[in-house]
């Protein structure tokens, strides 16, 4: 074998140098700024939505795609991440109101009320990953749905976070710069993870649970820990959803958010974090874009277009937008094509 | 003096009533290659199974390596040196053929593992032990004239190389007792003459022992040291390979009572 093809297999594929990733904090940082000078207060608040969609559908393609243990209570995770980081602040706030008025401390307040929602988040996730080591496929679907569902009524009882009147006052502390910078750790922890010995153990699961346990993989430790750092961003998401709505009830958190992040994953393709993004703006965009036909026509055809949208690009597309591919091996192609002279 | 790759002492299995393998005791001495051989449900891929910690045995001991495994989870006896492929080829499908011996390479015991902290990082030892393993993966597949697929998808190998790619994965866990569930099942005869020859080679090359279920006995006959029968889950011979072609009890196993007198091949 030659040695330019031994270096070619002694690379991981497709893993971006920090410096990118720096990069595209920076331009997180920059645009933060920018963007609050001129944009509509309209399209910013779609660009929020998008963001912290990016970050639910990413860490859900974690669980869903990469370790093939079918998910359905991403949105009761969010919600454990959101109460807790908008209780934290909340109670803190009230008692400090005057550490409001300084952005920098607040920020840092913030941070850590978020990190304290996406622990408590992962707890949850631990929590819902042992009974997964016994099930799978449609059992588990079926249980981490009841898992949603138990905390959406146990937020319901719980005077301390409101009950059924929900959890309101919530200090609007998510901005541009919170919701991208998350979204990017998001993208960055689970492309790193994905593409290493980690990710291969996760990757062994979906494949083959009894092969790759023969082959020395713990199969258990895996899926506990991809359910965790899966539930970890989801909690984090759902701080960013509290403090940017500001108002909070259980409600918000029903089974149909889960579905919308399911579909996002769908959509963008099991296994792809190129098509999690991918589809999680587009999702946004589509409901916002198809709201003016309301006005025109008087008929709410919103959703059956969504919805026939999907149906067609199931139809069409079944294995999602990217299917199992990155964005990156799409630069390669063209580099390669570019190298061998064609047009 | 050899060193003992596998004894097994009353192995027995009971599902409810039926006791699916009785009493098994083998001795697998390491380098040596070692026949399991039997009629169909026999119970030799459920002695595969108690091995490899599937199925936990009813009774009985199995040592390996100086080492009681039973009560151990599968992966825990692959990281205790006995790796199996699968009757019915169990590959990582949709990765990639260097894929699927990383994924193996991950778990050999003298590689380290990194936590998730180096892994985000990237820490220069990630990437040199990173390197490391897929140096390592590359020589065994080119052992297995499988380098120049490094890059495709498992399951769009031929059948012959599937199987191969098996094995080659089943070493890349740095396990010194191979358990080979029917390698050769739905082989053709060329086929299974290069697979011969891979076992061998794969004995000679990485030092280990191999335990295999087969029902070619060209294969069995051929490249065994030891053979075993098992019959309705007891064994009821073993030997060399032209002792156990001459085994009466053998014979009436395969082909009934009435045939007793012919001799068999």
């Amino acid at each position: 074998m030659s040695k330019e093809s031994q270096n070619k297999f002694a690379e991981i594929p497709g893993i971006l140098g920090m410096k990118g990733w720096l990069f595209a904090a920076a331009v997180i940082i920059f645009l933060h700024f920018t963007l609050q000078l001129g944009l509509n207060a309209y399209y910013f608040q779609i660009l929020m939505f998008a963001g912290i969609n990016i970050t639910l559908a990413v860490s859900l393609n974690l669980v869903n795609g990469f370790t093939g243990q079918f998910s359905m209570g991403h949105a009761g995770f969010m919600s454990v991440g959101g109460y807790m980081s908008s209780y934290l602040t909340t109670t803190y706030f009230a008692s400090n109101p005057d550490m409001l008025q300084n952005p920098i401390i607040s920020g840092v307040i913030f941070f850590f009320a978020l990190i304290a929602g996406g622990v408590a988040a992962t707890l949850a996730g631990y929590v819902v990953g042992l009974p997964s080591l016994r099930l799978r496929g449609d059992y588990l679907a079926i249980v981490t749905l009841g898992f949603g569902e138990i905390i959406r009524v146990l937020l319901l009882n719980m005077n301390i976070v409101g009950g059924a009147r929900g959890l309101s006052g919530i200090q609007p502390l998510t901005n541009f710069f919170w919701v991208f910078i998350f979204a990017l750790l998001t993208v960055f922890c689970v492309w790193r993870v994905v593409h290493s010995a980690k990710g291969r153990v996760l990757l062994a699961i979906r494949e083959d649970e009894i092969a790759g346990t023969s082959m020395g993989v713990n199969t258990t430790e895996g899926k506990v820990w991809a359910f965790s750092l899966g539930a970890f961003f989801a909690g984090i998401a759902g701080g960013l959803f509290a403090h940017y709505l500001t108002t909070l009830n259980p409600g918000t958190f029903d089974f149909n958010r889960s579905f919308e992040i399911i579909i996002m994953v769908v959509l963008g393709g099991m296994g792809s974090i190129s098509g999690s993004i991918v589809a999680a703006i587009f999702l946004t965009l589509l409901k916002e874009v198809l709201r003016p036909l309301q006005q025109i026509t008087g008929y709410d055809l919103r959703m059956i277009i969504y919805s026939l949208v999907l149906i067609g690009m199931m139809l069409t597309r079944p294995q999602g937008i990217f299917g199992t591919s990155e964005i990156t091996s799409l630069f390669n192609y063209f580099k390669k094509r570019l190298k061998r002279g064609a047009p | 003096m050899t060193q003992i790759a596998l004894k097994t002492e009353k192995l027995t299995i009971q599902f409810g009533g039926l006791k699916a393998v009785n009493e098994f005791d083998i001795e697998i001495k390491s380098g040596m290659i070692f026949g399991l051989i039997g009629p169909n449900g026999a119970g030799k891929t459920t002695v595969f199974n108690m091995l490899t910690g599937v199925y936990q045995p009813t009774s009985g001991s199995i040592i390996g390596f100086n080492k009681n495994l039973v009560g151990l989870k599968p992966f825990q006896i692959t990281h205790a040196g006995f790796a199996r492929t699968f009757q019915n080829i169990r590959l990582f499908k949709n990765l990639t053929v260097l894929q699927n011996l990383q994924v193996a390479m991950d778990q050999n015991p003298k590689h380290k593992k990194f936590g998730l902290l180096s892994t985000l990082i990237k820490t220069a030892k990630l990437l040199e032990s990173e390197g490391e393993k897929t140096a390592e993966c590359l020589s065994i597949l080119k052992i297995f004239n499988l380098d120049s697929r490094a890059e495709e998808i498992a399951s769009n190998l031929p059948y012959g190389d599937q199987r191969r790619l098996e094995i080659a994965r089943a070493i890349a866990t740095g396990s010194r007792l191979l358990l080979l569930d029917e390698p050769a099942a739905g082989m053709n005869s060329k086929e299974t003459a290069s697979l011969m020859h891979t076992i061998k080679d794969v004995r000679k090359i990485f030092d280990a022992t191999v335990l295999l279920i087969e029902h070619d006995m060209k294969l069995v006959m051929g490249i065994c040291e030891r053979i075993a029968v098992l019959d309705y889950g007891v064994k009821i011979a073993e030997g060399t390979p032209s002792e156990i072609q001459k085994n009466p009890r053998v014979i009436e196993a395969y082909l009934g009572k009435a045939a007793t007198n012919d001799q068999a091949r």
